[in-house]
């Protein structure tokens, strides 16, 4: 069913009752063209993308758990493209164009909302590195201003900008088009367009065995429900990839930790806008329901258990608390971690691999939530053409061995 | 929060005091010119990130500052055992069966 003014009246006039179901909840067939890996926000919009750009149509999702509830359940919704290199603004500014038409491609409100984003500076380097950042975009086109620490008051007022801060504010960049999207609302906007396009979801489906044939191409997997064949895989399985991987015998520039994330009670609108801070180590949002949305670190050691240190949540709300003092008798309803998937360089892998046949999408660490249409489409176009789309090219796994890494840790100066 | 026994100080200690160091057992090459570009790529960037049993760096940095290494299961956080740094890699599998025995 597409969603129009005709049918939403008739819902609210119904007691919205009377909905059919969003996507099908189909067996698994004996065969696909292709097996995506993971039902995150990637997977679910590379299967969009494929059936609907690339004409691959007979595309299984296979999810272990459900669809959503790993990463893309979890993050803190912040879309921007203020990279520093110019590979990285390619595949994240290929998103956010992508995400400024995406409710409307999707018929589903994903609730992009580009309220701007804030990058603070708090001293004399990272001014400087802000500025970097703020120059390098603009050369390439895309949007970001640098803001005095008056004219940051001026955008985010409950910002406190009080030189006797022990790391004060001494300005900051500005992307107005960056903001927030509902998360949960793009993994379910992805999962109904590709589910009526033709593309089976399948979830509690976990992966367990990766086929092979006598040349070393994949010919499908194993499942606990059952053997699935396709002659292309792509993986996109988040922090859980290296497991996957292990699979075809492949390993990965990877390792696994632990990010938290927390929300507050709910309370009317105060925070208009995204404020990020590298310095020490914040950032915040409001959702619409009121919620204050806000970042915290990655535990020090590899680690899939889902639950982050207590001192790592604690820091961060001492942060938070400088930064806003109205904040400080702000109750936190729930925290809570996910498991990232990082690269030494802190930029991602799409591309191909040197099994025949297996496509990986992965290493997207503590900010893939932001790429998720840009990082589908181009994964897409590589699963179906067998070659790296132009943007994805310089995120290939070969990197790590010519050494072109892409290499946006240095450049954002942040811890994780 | 761990609580990380140090092998050299003998003591239980709160993660804070700690700074973990990554894999362990990685061997730089002993001859870098022999070694290819793949071989470089292996020892720097490529992990094995098990979900499971791992062997793993720590520095007691806010301690003794030495070096030693854990084995650590990456699910549940559980730490079979400590050890310092040069020791040979255990046979955690052997470990396992004798604990349960």
């Amino acid at each position: 069913m597409r969603y129009h003014i005709g049918n939403l009246l008739r819902g609210s006039l119904s007691g919205q009752t009377g909905w059919p179901a969003q996507w099908r909840d189909p067996a698994p067939k004996p065969s696909y063209e292709a097996i995506v890996v993971g039902a995150g926000g990637h997977g679910l919009a590379t299967a969009y993308y494929l059936a609907s750009r690339y004409g691959v149509n007979r595309v299984a999702v296979l999810e272990k758990g459900w669809l959503g509830g790993g990463n893309t359940g979890r993050n803190t919704t912040i879309v921007r493209s203020n990279y520093l290199w110019q590979e990285s603004q390619g595949i994240y500014e290929h998103a956010m164009k992508l995400w400024q038409d995406l409710s409307h491609e999707l018929n589903y409100n994903v609730m992009y909302s580009a309220r701007g984003v804030l990058t603070l500076a708090h001293s004399v380097h990272d001014i400087q590195i802000v500025k970097r950042h703020v120059h390098a975009n603009r050369l390439s086109g895309i949007d970001n201003e640098w803001l005095t620490p008056a004219q940051t008051k001026e955008f985010c007022p409950p910002l406190n900008i009080s030189p006797s801060l022990r790391y004060p504010v001494l300005g900051a960049s500005l992307q107005r088009r960056g903001g927030t999207a509902r998360h949960d609302a793009v993994a379910w906007g992805f999962a109904r367009a590709a589910d009526r396009l033709g593309v089976d979801i399948i979830q509690n489906c976990e992966v367990t065995a990766i086929r092979r044939g006598p040349d070393g191409a994949v010919t499908g997997v194993e499942t606990t429900r059952g053997a699935i064949a396709a002659p292309k895989i792509g993986v996109v399985a988040a922090g859980h990839t290296s497991h996957v991987m292990a699979m075809a015998d492949v390993r990965m520039p990877l390792e696994s930790y632990t990010l938290q994330a927390l929300v507050s009670e709910p309370v009317k609108p105060v925070l208009p806008c995204v404020v990020m801070s590298n310095g020490v180590h914040a950032y915040i949002s409001q959702s619409d329901k009121g919620e204050l949305v806000i970042g915290s670190g990655t535990d020090q050691y590899l680690s899939y258990a889902q639950t982050g240190a207590l001192h790592i949540s604690t820091h961060t709300l001492e942060a938070i608390s400088d930064l806003f003092p109205a904040f400080r008798r702000m109750r936190m309803l729930r925290n809570w971690g996910g498991i990232v998937d990082v690269t030494v360089d802190r930029s991602p892998i799409v591309g191909l691999t040197p099994v025949p046949g297996l496509f990986v999408n992965c290493g997207w660490g503590t900010g893939g939530f932001k790429a998720t249409p840009g990082s589908g489409e181009v994964f897409a176009a590589t699963i179906a053409k067998g070659v790296p789309h132009p943007i994805a090219a310089p995120f290939s796994m070969e990197r790590f061995r010519t050494g072109r890494l892409i290499d946006e840790a240095a450049a954002a100066g942040v811890a994780h | 929060m761990l609580n990380i026994r140090c092998p050299y100080c003998e003591e239980d200690r709160p993660e804070i005091e700690f700074r973990n160091a990554g894999e362990a057992h990685i061997a730089r090459p002993d001859e870098p010119d022999r070694v290819d570009d793949r071989q470089w790529a292996d020892f720097l960037y490529t992990r094995d990130n098990p979900k499971g049993w791992h062997a793993e760096r720590w520095r007691h940095v806010h301690g003794c500052g030495r070096f030693f290494n854990a084995v650590r299961h990456s699910v549940d956080d559980r730490i079979l055992l400590t050890y310092k740094a040069g020791e040979p890699k255990p046979d955690i599998e052997r470990m396992l069966r004798e604990r349960e025995a």
